[in-house]
C-alpha cells in the first residue's frame, strides 16, 4: 500500500509539472485559455497500470494542487467538471475491448474540453460559446491521440515497477 | 490503435468538421449591435456605429471596452486570467467576448438596421 501511494505522489507531481509546461505553451485556435492537456498523460498511465480510484485520486489531487498554486480558485470549477467527466469516460471506454489507450485518451481530452465548457456556458448563461465547441474537439482529438501513442509506450516499459 | 479508436476519431473530426461548416453557413453578418449581459442578465445594448468606450463598474471590479468602426475589444480587465483582453477583436453576428471571472458577456447582435462594414 504504502509503495502506491509513493507511486500515487510520484505521478501527481509528474502531472502538476506537465500543467506548468502547457502554460508555457500557448495555443489559442481562437478558443481563449485553451490547453494541451498534457496531463491526461499522466491521468491515462495511471489509469492502465495503477487501475482506477488510483488514477481518480492523481487526476483530482492534480487539479486540486494545480489551481491553489498556478490557477484561481474559479479557474478549478472549471477543471474539476472537466476532470471528473473526463475521468468517467475514460474509465467506462477502458472496459471495452474495442478501444485501445489512443481511444481512451481521446475520449478523455474531448470529454475534459466539453465539461469546461459547459461549465463556461452556465456560468455565464450564454449558449453562444458553444462556437468555441469545434475547435476544442479537433483539438482535444489530435493531443488525445498523441498522449495515447505516448502512452501505449510507456505503459509497457513501467507495468512491472509498479505492481 | 484498434477499430473503436479509428471509429470515434473519425466520428469526433466529422461533427466537428459539421459544426464548424453549420455556424459559418451562409457567411458571417455583420452585426449592428453590441449587447453586454452581466450574470445572465442584459446589462445595457450599444450601437456600433457610434464609436465609443464603455467602463463597467460592478461589485467592485473593473471592465473597459471600445467600439471603433464596429468593431469591439476589450481593453482593459482586472480580472486574474486577462483571457477577455487577448481575446481577438469581434464584429460578426454571434461572435462573443467573455470574461468569465467576472461573468461578462460581450456579444455581437444584430440590431434594428444590420450595417456592411465592408460595403
Amino acid at each position: 500500500m504504502s509503495k502506491k501511494v509513493a507511486m500515487a505522489g510520484m505521478f501527481t507531481a509528474l502531472a502538476m509539472i506537465l500543467s506548468y509546461v502547457e502554460v508555457l505553451i500557448p495555443i489559442s485556435l481562437g478558443v481563449p485559455g485553451m490547453k494541451l492537456g498534457l496531463a491526461n498523460l499522466v491521468v491515462v498511465v495511471a489509469l492502465y497500470t495503477m487501475g482506477a480510484p488510483m488514477a481518480f485520486a492523481v487526476s483530482m489531487i492534480r487539479i486540486l494542487l494545480v489551481s491553489v498554486t498556478f490557477g484561481s480558485l474559479a479557474a478549478m470549477l472549471y477543471s474539476l467538471a472537466g476532470g471528473i467527466l473526463s475521468f468517467c469516460g475514460m474509465m467506462l471506454l477502458k472496459k471495452i475491448p474495442n478501444f485501445s489507450m489512443v481511444g481512451v485518451s481521446v475520449a478523455g481530452g474531448i470529454l475534459h474540453n466539453i465539461g469546461q465548457l459547459a461549465v463556461a456556458m452556465a456560468v455565464v448563461e450564454n449558449i453562444h460559446l458553444i462556437s468555441y465547441l469545434p475547435p476544442l474537439l479537433v483539438a482535444g482529438t489530435v493531443t488525445g491521440m498523441l498522449i495515447g501513442i505516448v502512452s501505449n509506450q510507456v505503459v509497457p516499459r513501467i507495468k512491472h515497477v509498479i505492481k | 490503435m484498434k477499430k473503436g479508436d479509428i471509429l470515434l476519431i473519425c466520428a469526433v473530426l466529422i461533427l466537428a468538421g459539421a459544426g464548424l461548416i453549420f455556424m459559418n453557413l451562409g457567411g458571417k453578418k455583420s452585426g449592428g449591435t453590441l449587447t453586454v449581459t452581466v450574470r445572465g442578465e442584459i446589462y445595457e445594448t450599444y450601437d456600433l456605429a457610434k464609436d465609443q468606450e464603455i467602463s463597467l463598474e460592478i461589485d467592485g471590479w473593473h471592465n473597459r471596452f471600445r467600439i471603433k468602426d464596429g468593431v469591439v475589444s476589450m481593453m482593459e480587465a482586472d480580472c486574474p486570467d486577462q483571457y477577455c483582453v487577448e481575446h481577438a477583436p469581434i464584429a460578426k453576428v454571434n461572435e462573443t467576448i467573455v470574461c468569465l471571472p467576472h461573468k461578462v458577456v460581450l456579444e455581437i447582435t444584430e440590431g434594428e438596421e444590420p450595417r456592411d462594414v465592408d460595403a
